[in-house]
Parts: C-alpha cells; structure tokens; sequence
C-alpha cells in the first residue's frame, strides 16, 4: 500500500509506470502493450491522431477506466485504480477538457467544491486563504477570487481548475487538451502554469495536438499510434519525425514540403559556392 | 513588475487586495458606489422586490389608507405564513434548477389528511400534523425517484402528482367535501390568533442586529488575521443598528395593533434556517452547484442524485406543512384547499423575491419578500373590494413583470461577464 499522498516525492522519482497495459473495447483493442514512465518534475506530452487512443489511456490513469491487463505502478508500488476517487486518493489529478466548473460560484467555491472545510458551518476565510496560497503558488493573475467563474477568461478558468487539482497535493496531474480552445496569449499563461506545477515537483502528464505548446513545455513526447507505443521523442525532434510517428506515414504534406524545403536549400547552397 | 512592487513595498499587500487591477472602494461613498456598480451589471439581488414594494403599498395607501394600517398588516402577516412556507419549499427546487408544480395539491391534501387523521379518526394533533409532513416527504422522494432513476422531468411528473394528489385529497374527504377544525383547538388558534407578547417580539427584533455584529466582528477578526481584507468596524456596527432600529420601528408599528403572529416568527424561523442551510452549509453549495453544472458537481465528487432527492422532499414536506398552517388559517380541511392560485402564488413568490427560474441562484429570503409582494396586492384588491377576476390578471402581470425583469437582468449579467 501507498503511504501517505502527503509525503514528499524526491526529484526526479518515478512517479508513474505503466507496463503492458492493454484496454478493450469489445472487439476492439483500444490501447495494447503501453509502457509509460512519468518522474517527478517532469513533462510528458502524450500526442496521437484522434483515435490513437490518448484520452483512454488518460481514463484508465484517472481510474474511470479499468485496463484489461497490465500493471501500474505508483512510486514504485503496483495498484489498481478502481474509480476516480480511488486515483485521487493515491495523488492522480486530473483536469479534463471541459474543466467542469460551476459559472454561478465564485473561484473559492469552485476549488473547494465537494471538498469545503467544516460541511456544517462553511469555513469561507480559510477556504479563502488556502485558494489565494494556492493561486499565488501558481502566479495566477487572478484579481479576486470572489468573483463568480462566469466572469473569468478561458485561461483564468484553466487556472482555477488546475489549483482545483492541486488542491489535494497530487504527485500527477493529467492534463487533457490545456490549450485547446484558448487564445495566444492564454495558451502562453497556461504553458506558464504547467511548467510552475512541474517545478513544484509534480509529474504531469499532458495530451495536447498543438506540436508547439507541447515542444515548448514537454521533456519528453510520447507518441501513441493505434493505440499502440510509436516512439517517444525529445522536444527538439523535429516536426516532421513527429507527423510522421503520430500518422505512420512517411509521405504526407509536411515530410513533402519539408523536402521541398531542403532540396532549396541544398540547391541555394550550391548556387552560392563557387562565389567566393 | 518593478513598479508594482514599488508600490506595494510599504505596506505588504493583503493577500485579496496585491493585484493592482482591482478597484477597491472603501468607506460609505466606496459601499455606495460598488452597490450601483453591482446593480448596473445586472446583479440586482432584493432590489427590484423591494421598489415593487414600495410602488405597491404607495398605490394601494393612497386609494385607500387602511391598507398600511397596523391590522391590516397584522392580517397580511398570517397570510403571508401559509403560502410563504410553500415558497420556501419552491426555492429549493428552483435552485437546483427544477420545479414542483404540484406544491398546492400537496398542500390541500395535507389540509385533508389533519382533518381526517385528527378531527375524524381522533388521532392526536401533533401526530396527524406529523403524518401528514411525512406523507408529503414521501410524495417528493417519489418524484425524485422519477426524476433520478427513469430521467423523468420534473415538469412532468409533477404535473402529474398535482392531478394525482387532488384526487387523494377529494378520496380522504369524502362526500362531506369539507372538515371544520374545532375553534379553541392548540392548532385553529396557533392558525388565527396566537400573537408574540410584546417583549417577546422587541426582543426577537433586537436577535439579527446582535448576530450579524458578532459574527460579523469575528469575520473581521479572523480575516484581519489571516492577511485578508476586511470590512471596517464601523460600517458594521452602522449596519447592524440600522437593520435593528428599522425591525424594532416595524415591531412597534405592528404592535399598535394585534401585534406579531407566533405563524409568522415561525415561517421567519424557517426561512432563515433555510438561509443558513443554502449559504453556509457544503449541501446548500452543493445544490447551487447541481444547480449551475450538473456534470462539474458530479465530477466533483458530490451526490448529485442525493442532492436532488433532498430539494424535492424538502420542497413537498414544506409544501404539506403549510397546508396544515393554511388550515389552521382557515380552520377546516375542504375540496378547495390548495387548489386556485396557491400553486402559482408560491412558485410566484420564489420568483418575484429573486429566485432564477434556471436554477444555481436564489436566496430563501426570496419566498418571504416575493409572498409579502403577493398578499399585498391580494390584500390590495380585497381592501378594493374588486373581484377575485382582477386580482388574477393583477397578480399574473406582476408575475410577469418578476420575470421580465429575471430575464433583462440576466441579459445584463451575461455582457457584464456575470451570468
């Protein structure tokens, strides 16, 4: 069994482990064989095309799926995840894509909700504290945290719903799609966000389809394809390396005009050698 | 960034007040402003009951000056009791984003079953009052099983039970159609003349001025410790005096008369335990949570089908308590009971006093405010002795005017960024 959630995860831990996980679906093999390695203090970027099976893997590892076989593994233990609580108890959090926040409550209520302080006599200054620690850990750009969600920007949303997560001091979070749907500037905020939680220490794992947010906050890129393991990349890969292990083609528009491009190159460069 | 920091260098920032965007208006003149700030983004809150209030007992006062009379208050007070309990009940479900149509069958078939249970079948009183709230609970966890297991809308099912619990009404009274309560019994008189003694109902008056400045000075207190911003003393104390002096004025005035019903100070006791219960407790965040996002208070762990069990058996068991007070009121159990406008009188309360028809906001203070508005204006039109025909269209087009008023500061709020 797991200790305590609450003890401190030294850097660099593996956190998460994933061997030979398969799911199916009926006649249908969503994931087979997965292996997945998340340590402390690290990114990972789970990308695929629609399909590649990403957001089940990301149900099994937030317990609303079970897997068919495989082993996980936390901090070095095996465990089952049975349902969601079950994840969250161990220090799994996740934030899924439609945040799930409630537009009428305002921000402290929003990240206490099914868990305030004192049910019969609602704690409002401590709840109140403890969101401005969490916030502020965060650098949120927040300008109060009694104002009702319906009036927050998309990232400030994605905000409260990652200090939402890290309410219960988890060792992973989940990330589902972050960026999706949120402008440039927002994008930059969130990209901001997952990289302060990264250095708290936690794992985090997030999918994205955005090659560039993904690039600029990933440490390292795992490809599914087909629901299986297709490569796992570093952030300097290059974006045709990575197309081409996300749709098992080698031929598509961006390897064609990433050729195109070097051969231009290469004659340019030919062009300009005899000068002296 | 350097600026910032600059600036907030000498005094270290309070954790709600460091981000520089934010006005922060203090004092009377700032309290003044944030209130038309708010109300100018379609926050209204009591606002727009209370200037229907006004307008109301201004016209009514001026055709004819017994309106605002301390008896006729008086009277308008026991009134208010019976339905305004049914109300009370309505909030509930209309935060959680759901409707109970049948709240006034419910409440004639409570009527009935004290009737039967303790004037025919000798039961004691306490216990056929009892029965009749427990059978009342049962009818609405009966719509939530409908509503939770087979996905049943309320709207419906509902309107089905009022059908349904008509008929168990006219089934349990017979061919007699009517039950007379017995005069000089605990409950007829609790119903029509038991009043507060006088230094009861100071004393009681004196109760929320006192309550809201200790707590609020413990708020204060607790905040100023953890580095948050706080309201100053003295707009606190100011507040508290003006709140007590205005309720010791209305006592006084009403006690010119009869003075206060115990009826009344009971459906205040109700609503402000419902207050308490909606805004201070985890299961009042959790039904404006289901109310707002169903799916995001799922997700957060809460019990959702729990949570809408409890606003529909709470609204049916309110929903037969007043029944029982309205026949107490009226001293007998009858077909007519519960039928008429007591269905959309109570659902008309909620909403007039503030109560969104599309769930996540209300207050329980609506029901008291929306019913006074109400049975002033059947008061109104009775004093004007003008038929039961007009005070229909009357208090539909009020009615309508509540929600008119829902939905254009609804509309605000959305291009304000609040909805």
């Amino acid at each position: 069994m797991i200790d305590t959630p609450d003890e401190p995860v030294p850097a660099g831990e593996l956190v998460l482990s994933l061997r030979g996980v398969s799911k199916n679906f009926g006649a249908v093999s969503a994931l087979t064989d997965i292996d997945l390695d998340v340590h402390a203090g690290e990114v990972v970027a789970l990308v695929g095309d629609n399909g590649a099976g990403k957001s089940t893997l990301v149900k099994i590892l937030a317990g609303v799926h079970q897997p068919s076989s495989g082993i996980i593994s936390f901090r070095g233990k095996q465990v089952t995840l049975a349902d969601p609580s079950a994840a969250l108890t161990l220090g799994i959090a996740t934030v899924f894509q439609d945040l799930a926040l409630c537009e009428n409550l305002d921000i402290v209520a929003n990240i206490f909700l099914g868990r305030e302080l004192s049910p019969l006599r609602l704690d409002e200054v401590a709840m109140e504290v403890r969101a401005w620690t969490l916030l502020n850990e965060l650098s949120a750009r927040i300008p109060s945290v009694r104002e009702v969600v319906a009036s927050l920007s998309g990232g400030q949303r994605q905000t409260v719903a990652i200090a939402r997560s890290l309410l219960l001091e988890p060792k992973l979070i989940l990330l589902d799609e972050p960026t999706a749907a949120l402008g440039v500037a927002q994008t930059a905020e969130v990209l901001n966000l997952i990289e302060r939680v990264r250095d708290r220490g936690l794992g985090v794992v997030i999918i994205s389809h955005n090659m560039e947010d993904v690039r600029a906050v990933a440490d390292r890129i795992v490809v599914l394809r087909l629901g299986r393991n297709n490569g796992i990349f570093s952030p300097d890969a290059s974006n045709q390396e990575l197309v081409s292990a996300i749709t098992g083609a080698s031929n598509n528009s961006v390897s064609r005009r990433a050729e195109r491009r070097q051969a231009q190159t290469a004659r340019q460069d030919q062009t300009q050698e005899p000068r002296p | 960034m350097s600026r910032e920091a600059e600036q907030a260098a000498p005094v270290p920032p309070q954790l709600d007040r460091a981000d520089v965007r934010v006005k922060h208006e203090a004092g009377i003149g700032g309290a003044i402003r944030r209130f038309f700030d708010r109300v100018r983004s379609g926050d209204l809150g009591s606002l727009p009951v209370i200037v229907g209030l006004v307008i109301i007992w201004t016209v009514f006062a001026s055709i004819n000056p017994i309106f605002l009379s301390s008896s006729n208050l008086v009277n308008l007070l026991f009134d208010c009791s019976t339905v305004g309990v049914i109300a009370l009940g309505i909030v509930c479900v209309l935060m959680v984003g759901e409707i109970d149509l049948s709240v006034g069958s419910i409440s004639g078939f409570a009527s009935a079953m004290v009737g039967t249970l303790w004037v025919n079948q000798g039961w004691p009183v306490a216990l056929a009052i009892l029965a009749a709230v427990a059978v009342g609970g049962f009818i609405g966890a009966l719509y939530a099983l409908l509503f939770n297991r087979l996905g049943m809308p309320s709207f419906v099912s509902t309107l089905a039970g009022l059908l349904a619990v008509l008929g168990l009404q006219l089934y349990i009274l017979g061919s007699t159609g009517s039950i007379n309560l017995p005069y000089g019994s605990n409950l007829v008189n609790f119903g029509q003349l038991l009043m507060m003694p006088k230094f009861v109902s100071f004393g009681l008056a004196a109760v929320p001025g006192i309550v809201m400045l200790v707590t609020g000075l413990r708020t204060v207190t607790r905040r100023r410790a953890a580095n948050l911003s706080a309201p100053s003393t003295g707009g606190l104390v100011t507040r508290a005096v003006v709140i007590t002096v205005i309720l010791e004025l209305i006592v006084f005035y009403l006690n010119q008369a009869r003075g206060i019903p115990w009826m009344f100070g009971l459906f205040v006791g109700l609503v402000i335990s419902m207050h308490y219960a909606l805004t201070r407790t985890k299961w009042g965040r959790s039904m404006s949570a289901v109310g707002g996002n169903r799916e995001a208070a799922r997700r957060a762990g809460i019990n959702v089908r729990l949570i809408y069990s409890s606003a529909f058996v709470l609204c049916s068991m309110l929903a037969a308590f007043g029944g029982v007070l309205s026949a107490a009121r009226l001293a007998s159990a009858s077909q007519q009971a519960g039928t008429g406008d007591v269905n959309l009188n109570a659902i008309a309360a909620a909403v007039i006093g503030g109560t969104s028809l599309f769930g996540g906001r209300g207050s329980a203070y609506s029901a008291l405010l929306g019913i006074i508005v109400i049975q002033s204006i059947a008061s109104g039109l009775t004093l004007l002795d003008l038929s039961s025909s007009l005070r229909y269209m009357i208090t539909g087009a009020v009615l309508a005017i509540a929600v008119i008023v829902d939905s254009l500061a609804r509309r605000s709020r959305v291009s304000h960024g609040r909805a």
